[in-house]
């Protein structure tokens, strides 16, 4: 942080600025005049917070990609059938048991099997070649998607919230004052705001026990020089298992996420290994703040495109994408190795 | 590499050779002759069906997949935009020639609306590998995927260039020296005259000194650099000439189909094109066409037979995606690999000294 802003006194200017207006934007009531360029604030309130939680979205999903990318350099094309099998799991277990969050727990011991099943039959094969695991990964992505048109059909499926989380909410945000001088409060689906923070917690449990834990250490070693860290005596097979079980668990809670405030679909699947690619590339392959940043940027680029231009909103991201290419190869927060 | 060990026909010894010396008649292997001539006679024995939506349609797909066989197999950047770009010809042949949505088309003649299709196409490959080549391996797959779905989404929304989501459909081929190229047998030939110069073009810039610069920078950029090679304009180069045989084939592709929608090129179709060349094999320039053969008529014929054995025809891209994983996983050098392997158990008795391999050593293509 320090270093960043010794580095680069012209950008931290600008990102401090930004993060004024932002907060400024979002508590301040607006002038009319700001009302005439930018629309109500309602819908700029709504964009930024549905922005952030589909952000929150994206980074479940692309923290396990680039988890597994960082560690074992393995290239799982087939992150996104494991979001889109986790949300129809989840959406059969909720809706023959009730329990929504039983889902959460079914989904992520299955899926998390599943991620197993692929590290020991198809990864461990062929470590190292990269390109045989795309094409490996490509093939079961197909056979998955098929075999989940099948059995689930083409229609479209949404896990119920729960009753104790429907319902918006009502936010401490002026969205506009009534000619009576009463305020107008922002209202948000509760649902969202849990997942926002569920995710946000989730991320930081990563992050700490990443940094602060013994396996945590492993891993971190296991990045940077795997070859050493087998040498030392850890078994390092064992520790690839692991984070493929946990990054394919995440992936299928995140289907859960996903089904419950959006919908299930099939092509769903290649929507989020898409948008889990372009987070990783412009966050920074194999680093977890990394997706935290590039999902954040990504799912506010959506939101505010489909509102401030809906005809292109699609194509911002990828714009992202190729600017962020152009002058940072390595992702925002990469490193070059 | 197979094809650079054949030194009959590659100037490699030093001497200088005009670029013609090693095409001599008696020079070329047995093989070529006997499928070249299986091509020729094609039309005598099957049914325009078959000529026209068979082999003229994997005729153009293995001309795309040989653009990916092209940049994967001797640059080893495996590029999924290859359709994209064939989509982009085939939409500039429509948006500048003549199309049913005369509202867009300008109508030009086709001697001015092909250049200029072939012309932006290629940039527009050029462009997308420039990007792509900041990084390697893993990474150009991903940056390409994502490009390709760019494309797709893009030519989805746009409708005041792309018309959205139906695209641009009645773009026929011109009448020229009074044969209608739509009919099968033209068309047919016509494809196969285009693949015929894809090929041998592809072989022949494999073994040119820029193809084993090219190859030299996949097997390892970094002692290329130190040569003195500049690594980054080589694979750019490359992108050229794959992106100029993407967009023939693109052009090709709109005169079968009439028409030219985002769905050509969406994610399924740049996909399909990397299986294509995976099945048929990345290190020979033959394989692009053996694999589109075989997905052509897996495409077509699937049906019949998922019927046949008792599911339901909808199950084709399960079919596919076995067939695929099944070669990817055992044989991951395609179906040519598998064959190579066989004919190697054949007739190799002593591996010290190779010399049972030697005496076919010609017939490799």
């Amino acid at each position: 942080m320090k270093d960043f802003m010794a580095r680069n006194p012209f950008w931290t200017l600008i990102i401090v600025l930004a993060v004024c207006f932002l907060i400024w934007a979002i508590f301040a009531p607006w002038p009319p005049g700001f009302v005439d360029t930018f629309g109500r604030k309602k819908i700029f309130l709504n964009a930024l917070f549905n922005g952030v939680t589909l952000g929150a979205l994206y980074f479940l999903v692309a923290s396990g990609f680039t988890l597994i990318f960082g560690l074992m350099k393995n290239v799982n094309l087939a992150h996104g059938s494991l979001y889109l099998l986790g949300g129809y799991i989840g959406y059969d277990v909720a809706n023959t048991t009730g329990w929504w969050l039983l889902s959460f727990i079914v989904v992520f011991v299955v899926v998390g099997a599943m991620g197993v099943l692929l590290q020991v039959l198809v990864f461990q094969r062929m470590e190292g070649q990269d390109l045989r695991q795309t094409l490996v990964t490509i093939g079961i992505s197909i056979v998955v998607a098929d075999l989940m048109l099948w059995y689930w059909g083409g229609d479209f499926y949404q896990i119920l919230t729960p009753d104790w989380l429907s319902g918006p909410i009502q936010l401490p945000i002026v969205t506009a004052v009534k000619s009576s001088g009463e305020a107008v409060f922002l209202k948000y689906p509760f649902v969202r705001l849990v997942i926002l923070v569920a995710s946000i917690v989730i991320g930081f449990a990563m992050w700490l026990s990443l940094n602060k834990t013994r396996v945590g250490m492993l891993i971190r070693a296991g990045v940077d020089d795997r070859d050493m860290l087998s040498a030392t005596g850890v078994r390092i097979q064992r520790v690839f298992v692991l984070v493929f079980a946990f990054g394919a668990g995440l992936a299928g809670v995140a289907g859960v996420v996903g089904g419950t405030f959006q919908s299930l679909a099939p092509g769903e699947d290649t929507r989020f290994l898409l948008a889990s690619l372009v987070v990783v590339i412009v966050g920074g392959m194999g680093s977890i703040p990394g997706a935290a940043l590039g999902a954040l940027l990504i799912g506010l680029a959506e939101q505010f495109g489909s509102v401030y231009m809906p005809t292109y909103a699609v194509v911002l991201t990828f714009l992202i994408m190729v600017v962020v290419l152009a002058f940072r190869p390595q992702g925002l927060l990469g490193e070059r190795r | 590499m197979a094809v650079t060990e054949d030194t009959g026909t590659a100037p490699i010894n030093g001497k200088p050779q005009s670029w013609w010396s090693g095409l001599s008649l008696a020079s070329v292997p047995t093989p070529y002759w006997f499928v070249g001539a299986i091509l020729l006679l094609l039309p005598v024995l099957v049914g325009p069906f078959m000529l026209f939506q068979v082999f003229g349609w994997a005729l153009i797909l293995g001309m795309i997949a040989l653009s990916l066989m092209f940049l994967g197999g001797y640059g080893g950047m495996v590029s999924l935009v290859q359709m994209s770009v064939a989509a982009s010809a085939a939409y500039m042949l429509a948006i500048f020639g003549e199309s049913a949505i005369t509202q867009i088309s300008l109508g030009w003649p086709w001697w001015v609306a092909i250049p200029i299709a072939l012309i932006i196409a290629t940039a527009f490959g050029t462009l997308t590998g420039a990007l792509a080549v900041r990084t390697e391996g893993i990474y150009t797959i991903m940056i390409t995927l994502a490009i390709a779905s760019a494309f797709f989404y893009f030519t989805r929304q746009n409708y005041v260039l792309f018309n959205g989501f139906s695209g641009f459909n009645g773009v026929t081929p011109p009448e020229l020296f009074g044969v209608d190229w739509r009919q099968p047998t033209p068309f047919y030939y016509l494809t196969l005259f285009w693949a015929a110069v894809a090929y041998l073009s592809v072989l022949y810039v494999s073994r040119a000194p820029f193809g084993l610069a090219l190859q030299g920078v996949r097997d390892n950029a970094r002692r290329m650099e130190a040569l003195g090679y500049n690594v980054t304009a080589h694979r750019i180069a490359a992108y050229v000439l794959a992106s100029f045989i993407a967009a023939v084939a693109g052009i090709l592709l709109v005169w079968l189909n009439g028409q030219v929608s985002p769905g050509t090129a969406g994610i399924g179709p740049a996909i399909d094109i990397l299986i294509i060349a995976v099945i048929g094999g990345l290190a020979r320039p033959v394989g692009p066409f053996i694999g589109a053969i075989i997905y052509v008529l897996l495409r077509t014929f699937a049906l019949d037979f998922m019927v046949s054995i008792g599911l339901s025809g909808e199950r084709f891209q399960l079919l596919v995606g076995v067939v695929f994983l099944a070669i990817v996983f055992w044989s991951p050098d395609g179906i040519l690999g598998l064959w190579e392997r066989w004919r190697n158990r054949m007739n190799s008795t002593d591996r010290l000294t190779g010399k049972a391999r030697d005496n076919d050593g010609g017939s490799e293509v």
